[in-house]
């Protein structure tokens, strides 16, 4: 399973092996890493699951599409170059070693 | 106490949305007593919404209602949370304790009521043939799923959210899909006829039939019980081995009616969320809780207001009461169509059109020159820029609304900077 580093926002590493098939947002979840919200459960529909992409790992998951895009303005924490939700970053072979920093709030 | 703010121990009755997010918030704001979270079902708790949408797709169902965990069986270990499964038949008031079926008892310092609701069922002839559901709980939603593996013609019976979401489900799976719909056209009354229509549109390209205005007479079994037909109140005869009833949900109040306290379509509480006991609070699907805006008395059934009332009633007990006021949304997929509501509409004179090329367009719902709520199609950053703004509340009169150029995300920009 894929390596996906989540570093929250006191500065913790923690990598957690998440299946293929789920998304960086359940990876969390699932996982006790705090600092994401998804309230709307994975759905693209609240903007409370925003990570930052570590610049080094920012090639690795797919590109942002216009639901994603028009989302991500309206985020609680500024968007930066990284920015993206995470229920959009689905988990495939291709993110293994994927770095994701937490903001400091959701909403 | 006053108000039983600060309580030495929470009963939490009902581990859906809104009684699972009231414990995550009791100990988010660093309530220190004993929580307890008692569940009806055998399952962690779990989301709802994808229950008629991708749970029911590419036989997701088949690999257990784990991928539908709210939180990882161990969180509730780590936060002290008392997971019980069981079903409570009694709450004594007076010793503020619930009984359970099983004979157990808790004693409670606030009792909060997340008692959810049921799906309503059909009274006509032939409701209870198998092969006849309804969908509300991870195990409707493996059933349904099975037996839409192995039909061939479903027909589904109100044009819902639930019942709309399914159908398209089922279309996408290759099923000859009929809805039968009593109103004169979808969702109407979440949404507007031109939305309606839209939904409308979708569904018929897809190849399924829409029956409006048309109610149900009975359903027929064969002889081993198992429907094979829909019959509709003029007389038509709607072949189907699958039948989705998607007529409305029931808020579960017999608990709370039982021990005394005031119910009427939903446990009645006041701003705070509080009953007529000050020592039990009610949220999310079976609370009836009054308006911010108008007073009047409103019953959601969403992920948002469960979220939100729990939130409320775990800041409360930890010190921090206010009344109640978040914008309600919405949302619900159906094909390729995102549908996203802000706001409510308890009654507008105005509507605003913002297109969004094919496919894709937000309604503005005015009540004379106030914006009351905002439904898009396609379109989320529209519902985003809605939800702000109808939050603040920033003012929109119906005039700007119109003019050419006009969008939500530019007027809510310019009311930051101004």
């Amino acid at each position: 399973m894929p390596d996906i580093t989540y570093i929250t926002v006191d500065g913790t590493a923690r990598v957690i092996d998440v299946p293929v098939g789920t998304s960086v947002m359940r990876g969390a979840v699932l996982n006790d890493v705090p600092g994401i919200v998804a309230q709307c459960g994975g759905n693209a529909q609240c903007a409370t699951c925003h990570v930052y992409v570590d610049e080094a790992t920012r090639d690795k998951p797919e590109p942002v599409r216009p639901d994603e895009d028009d989302m991500l303005g309206f985020t609680a924490c500024p968007r930066t170059e990284g920015s993206r939700l995470s229920c959009r970053l689905k988990v495939t072979e291709a993110l293994d070693g994927l770095v994701v920093r937490l903001p400091e709030r959701q909403y | 106490m006053a108000g039983g703010a600060h309580p030495d121990s929470v009963v939490v009755v009902g581990a859906g949305q809104g009684g699972q997010q009231t414990a995550v918030s009791l100990r988010e704001h660093g309530y220190q007593g004993r929580v307890t979270l008692i569940s009806g079902e055998d399952a962690l708790p779990y989301e709802r919404p994808p229950l008629s949408k991708a749970y029911l797709k590419d036989g997701a169902y088949l690999r257990g209602d784990s991928q539908l965990w709210l939180r990882p069986a161990t969180y509730y270990v780590n936060q002290s949370i008392d997971l019980v499964a069981g079903t409570v038949t009694e709450i004594d008031r007076a010793a503020r304790r619930v009984r359970l079926a099983d004979g157990s008892s808790y004693a409670y310092g606030h009792l909060v009521l997340a008692t959810g609701s049921r799906a309503r069922t059909l009274g006509v002839p032939g409701a209870g043939l198998r092969g006849v559901h309804t969908l509300r709980t991870a195990r409707d939603a493996a059933a349904l799923g099975a037996a839409l593996a192995a039909a061939r013609r479903a027909v589904v019976l109100g044009a819902g959210f639930i019942g709309l979401e399914f159908a398209s489900v089922a279309r996408e799976s290759g099923r000859e899909v009929t809805v039968v719909e009593s109103r004169p056209r979808p969702l109407a009354r979440v949404v507007t006829a031109r939305t309606g229509a839209h939904f409308t549109r979708a569904h018929r390209a897809a190849g399924t039939r829409l029956l409006f205005g048309q109610g149900v007479a009975a359903l027929h079994g064969d002889r081993r019980g198992q429907v094979v037909a829909v019959e509709t109140a003029d007389g038509r005869r709607l072949p189907a081995d699958l039948v989705l009833v998607g007529v409305g949900a029931v808020p579960h109040t017999e608990l709370a009616a039982a021990a005394g306290l005031p119910v009427d379509d939903g446990v009645t509480v006041d701003a705070r969320l509080l009953t007529a006991d000050p020592h039990i609070s009610a949220v999310g699907d079976c609370a009836s809780f009054p308006g911010p805006r108008t007073g009047n008395r409103l019953r959601l059934a969403s992920v948002q207001n469960a979220v939100g009332h729990a939130r409320l009633v775990a800041g409360r007990l930890t010190g921090n009461s206010r009344p109640y006021d978040e914008l309600p949304w919405f949302w619900s997929r159906q094909f390729a169509t995102t549908l996203q509501i802000a706001g409510l509409d308890e009654g507008h004179d105005r509507e605003v059109v913002l297109d969004g090329g094919p496919d894709a367009f937000s309604v503005l719902l005015f009540q004379g020159e106030e914006l009351r709520a905002v439904e898009s199609v396609n379109r989320p950053g529209d519902h985003l820029a809605a939800r702000r703004l109808l939050h603040r509340p920033v003012p929109l009169r119906p005039a700007e609304a119109s003019a050419p150029g006009f969008t939500l995300k530019g007027h809510l920009l310019a009311a930051s900077n101004g």
